[in-house]
């Protein structure tokens, strides 16, 4: 019987991906695979954190856009670099090539001057956070908290003071300078792209550890709230902070794990225009294939272990699995930790996917409450159930627009064509009808399968 | 002497960017705290749907300022968004009260843990996040945006009469040749910072408009309203004890069903009062009420679980530590100090683009000092 649910939920799926092939093209179907499967990465993460342990994370968007950054970080050339290699080869041709050749010979040691500046302005920071962190270890018999509170506060200040002074020239002549078009601020490390998507999961769970260290322990909303606020910031430190991010300006051309639809036309592989952006597309998807499955097995494993059944036995009552011996907050931190390190891969696959990293494009509703979605309808605690309602919901979230589109064609054009102003603007507005039909859905799965789609399968003897 | 005209200049200089501001915006998250406060206390779960709800209210708000100009009516020197603040309450709580029918009430009565009323309380975030944007747009709009008549639709002396010569203009339009008029509705000034200026002599000064004053005005009625009702109404008094011991309250007799009504009451109608105050201050745009969930989360917090007081005080804290810690000092420093120490860079703690990072960061250190809030609100 349960089994027979699993055929039937993935049977309908390919049915849709294959009409959706049929219909819309073979590439739309492919994108819209790929995205669902990495919504479905992002919802098993969730999952671990909401399913394995009832915690209540609001901030999905926030850990996404890490594992994004980790891709600009590790992937992207060093634009100092990038930046002398340009000069060398504009010297060897110099014909026409004057201004650009005396505008890099000036900016090159102002900005390699100005990546040394960032450097101290850091060591200074850190510096008198150690500084503040020992006196205050010092004194810590000699004077009471709040005293030391003052020196400390003091100490960090004069620190800061030091490292403004230091790094906002810097930053300003980092975010003005570079060669060609991704540049304007430091560049990241050239490293594969692929180290970057696990970078990105280590920099996700790094986050997760310090949010844990703040706000697990205390009532499921307050982290609910304390990881909406935390993915706020790092949203607003993502777009603010140009020199490291590129800000607003968005970064573009981010290395893929597979050659891009051009190469494939070009030697040694020679294919035809439509079957080099097919094979693109496939070799892309075989990738988070291979990393889903990975990340499947472990939680796989992970649930059905004794670790899994402690996990549960925490979630549905954490005053007896206490009682036990099992030390609750801790072991929250751990799977918040892991589940958030999902999420930021992710986050990085998603970007990696789109080739460009766009600050001003996490939307809340979009990056932590669409994946909430999708683990509900999915069906929380169950894993597959996060794979289902990744695809499930990601089909729903981009076909309920054509749809609308259509359906308000329909039911408006005799209006707009006759010049009814409101019936127009009604059609424009159709896209919209997408967030209103996911409130529809996540109310009605609520209300009548609150355990999903594939409801958690609970091990009876 | 000198001194002293500069320690008001800098004391200005505060009050017209700081204060004000803080004022107005605190006025605003209070009213919409209180909204929270009261359904965390009573429905027992924190309401994401408040910011699309405070839109909502903003919504109609501008729908019925839009119909009026539409008709070439204009309402100067009352803003019309206050007109029409009672039809926006209205229709604000009768779709809190539909929602908790339809959605709430189920889960009340399978008595789901909290989580699940916050997950449905997403579910409607996205659903009034559609109708929003899908009735009124996702874009920035004014409620005294400019408005465009034919030149025999409106009656130009008469509204040039009304608004004055530079808000009444007619102009020949490009592509259709006729007449029209455009009409930019002011808003009504006691005084501007330049009249300030000219009448003190100093080189600062401080505007004061209608909507300040209103909003200001409303919000401290509200909140002595409320005061009394939850104090010495018979109705007030079941509510506070709801939310303070459901169980005995129950036994005592009240009503749940009627305690729940008023509360979405109350809190639906301060939602439309809040989103239509911060619509006529700043334009309606619903992803900013979609935001200011957090701030409010945060006076909440800060104040109190359950507490109306702590959320009006929270709120005020927040608004005043946010523009407060994210303002640049260095006009004030310059006022201050003596001439040779003069400030040429900027004295700014933090950007103003971190503003949100500020009620968080209040709201960290009171979870973690203080997690009960400052009037010691519950802890479940």
């Amino acid at each position: 019987m349960a089994n027979s649910r699993y055929w039937l939920s993935f049977g309908m799926l390919a049915i849709l991906i294959a009409v959706t092939g049929w219909v819309q093209g073979w590439s739309v179907a492919l994108s819209l695979l790929t995205v669902g499967l990495i919504s479905a990465v992002m919802a098993l993460g969730l999952n671990m954190q909401w399913g394995y342990a009832g915690l209540f994370n609001a901030g999905v968007m926030g850990f996404s856009a890490i594992g994004a950054i980790a891709c600009v970080l590790v992937s992207m050339p060093w634009v100092t670099a990038s930046m002398s290699i340009g000069l060398e080869t504009l010297l060897q041709n110099p014909e026409g090539q004057q201004q650009a050749i005396e505008t890099l010979q000036q900016d090159l040691p102002r900005r390699i001057a100005a990546e040394q500046q960032i450097g101290v302005a850091w060591l200074i920071g850190a510096v008198s956070a150690v500084l503040a962190w020992g006196i205050n270890w010092a004194l810590r018999s000699r004077f009471s908290g709040g005293r030391r509170a003052i020196i400390v506060v003091l100490i960090l200040a004069v620190g800061l003071m030091f490292f403004q002074n230091r790094f906002d020239p810097a930053i300003r002549v980092i975010e003005s300078t570079g060669f060609g078009d991704d540049s304007k601020y430091l560049g990241g490390l050239q490293l594969p792209i692929l180290l970057a998507w696990i970078v990105g999961g280590g920099l996700a769970a790094l986050a997760a550890w310090v949010i844990g260290k703040i706000a697990l322990g205390l009532r499921s909303d307050y982290l609910a709230i304390a990881t909406l606020g935390i993915s706020e910031i790092v949203i607003a430190l993502l777009k603010n902070e140009g020199w490291l991010t590129r800000g607003v300006l968005n970064v573009t051309g981010l290395p893929s794990p597979v050659p891009s639809a051009k190469a494939l036309q070009l030697a040694p592989y020679h294919l035809e225009m439509g079957t080099s952006l097919i094979v693109n597309k496939v070799a892309f998807l075989a990738i988070i294939v291979l990393f889903l499955a990975a990340f499947l097995w472990l939680a796989h494993r992970a649930l059905h272990s004794p670790w899994g059944r402690m996990m549960r036995a925490i979630r549905d009552n954490e005053e007896a699995a206490g009682a036990m011996g099992k030390d609750v907050v801790m072991r929250h931190r751990q799977v918040f930790i892991c589940g958030s390190f999902l999420l930021g891969v992710g986050g990085a696959m998603l970007a990696t996917y789109v080739l460009q990293f766009e600050p001003a494009g996490y939307q809340p509703l979009r990056y932590t409450f669409l994946i909430w979605v999708m683990v509900i309808v999915g069906g929380s605690g169950n894993n597959l159930g996060s794979v289902v309602g990744g695809l499930l919901i990601w089909f729903v979230w981009i076909q309920a627009e054509p749809a609308a589109s259509w359906l308000f064609h329909v039911l408006g054009d005799q209006y707009a064509q006759g010049g009814n102003e409101w019936a127009r603007t009604m059609i424009d507005r159709a896209p919209q009808m997408r967030t209103l039909v996911m409130g529809m859905v996540l109310l009605l799965v609520l209300r009548f399968a609150p355990r999903g789609i594939l409801p958690e399968a609970l091990q009876r003897k | 002497m000198a001194y002293l005209t500069d320690l008001l200049n800098g004391f200005l200089w505060m009050f017209n960017f700081l204060m004000l501001p803080a004022i107005t915006y605190g006025s605003m998250l209070a009213l919409g705290a209180l909204g929270v406060t009261l359904i965390f206390g009573i429905l027992r779960f924190a309401h994401f749907a408040h910011g699309d709800m405070m839109a909502f209210g903003a919504m109609i708000s501008l729908i019925g300022v839009e119909l009026l100009n539409h008709f070439g009516i204009f309402t100067y020197p009352v803003p019309a968004g206050l007109l029409f603040l009672p039809v926006a309450m209205l229709l604000t709580v009768l779709l809190a009260i539909g929602l908790d029918q339809s959605v709430y009430r189920y889960y009340r009565r399978m008595k789901s843990p909290p989580v699940v009323f916050v997950m449905a309380s997403i579910g409607i975030m996205f659903l009034l996040n559609g109708l929003t944007r899908l009735i009124k747009g996702a874009e920035l709009s004014k409620f005294n945006a400019r408005r465009t008549f034919g030149i025999e639709e409106v009656d130009v002396a008469a509204l040039t009469e009304q608004l004055g010569k530079r808000a009444v203009r007619t102009r020949t339009d490009v592509a259709t040749e006729g007449e029209i008029v455009q009409v930019s509705e002011p808003e009504f000034v006691f005084f501007t910072v330049r009249q300030f200026k000219e009448a003190t002599g100093l080189s600062e000064g401080f505007g004061l408009d209608l909507i300040q004053l209103i909003m200001v005005a409303l919000a401290v009625s509200i909140f002595l309203g409320l005061y009394w009702f939850l104090r010495r109404t018979r109705t007030g008094k079941s509510m506070r004890a709801f939310s303070d011991n459901e169980d005995l309250a129950l036994l005592s007799g009240i009503d749940p069903q009627k305690v729940v009504f008023v509360t979405w009451l109350i809190a639906g109608s301060l939602a439309a009062v809040a989103g239509t105050m911060y619509g006529l201050d700043k334009g309606y745009k619903p992803f900013t009420y979609f935001q200011m969930i957090l701030p409010i989360f945060a006076a909440v917090i800060v104040g109190g679980i359950g507490n109306p007081q702590g959320a009006i005080l929270g709120g005020y804290l927040i608004a005043f530590t946010e523009i407060f810690i994210t303002a640049n000092y260095r006009k004030v420093a310059n006022y201050l100090l003596p001439e040779p120490l003069e400030v040429m860079g900027n004295l700014q703690l933090l950007g103003t683009e971190y503003k949100f990072g500020v009620s968080f960061l209040i709201l960290v250190l009171v979870l973690l000092f203080r997690p009960t809030g400052i009037f010691r609100g519950k802890v479940f």
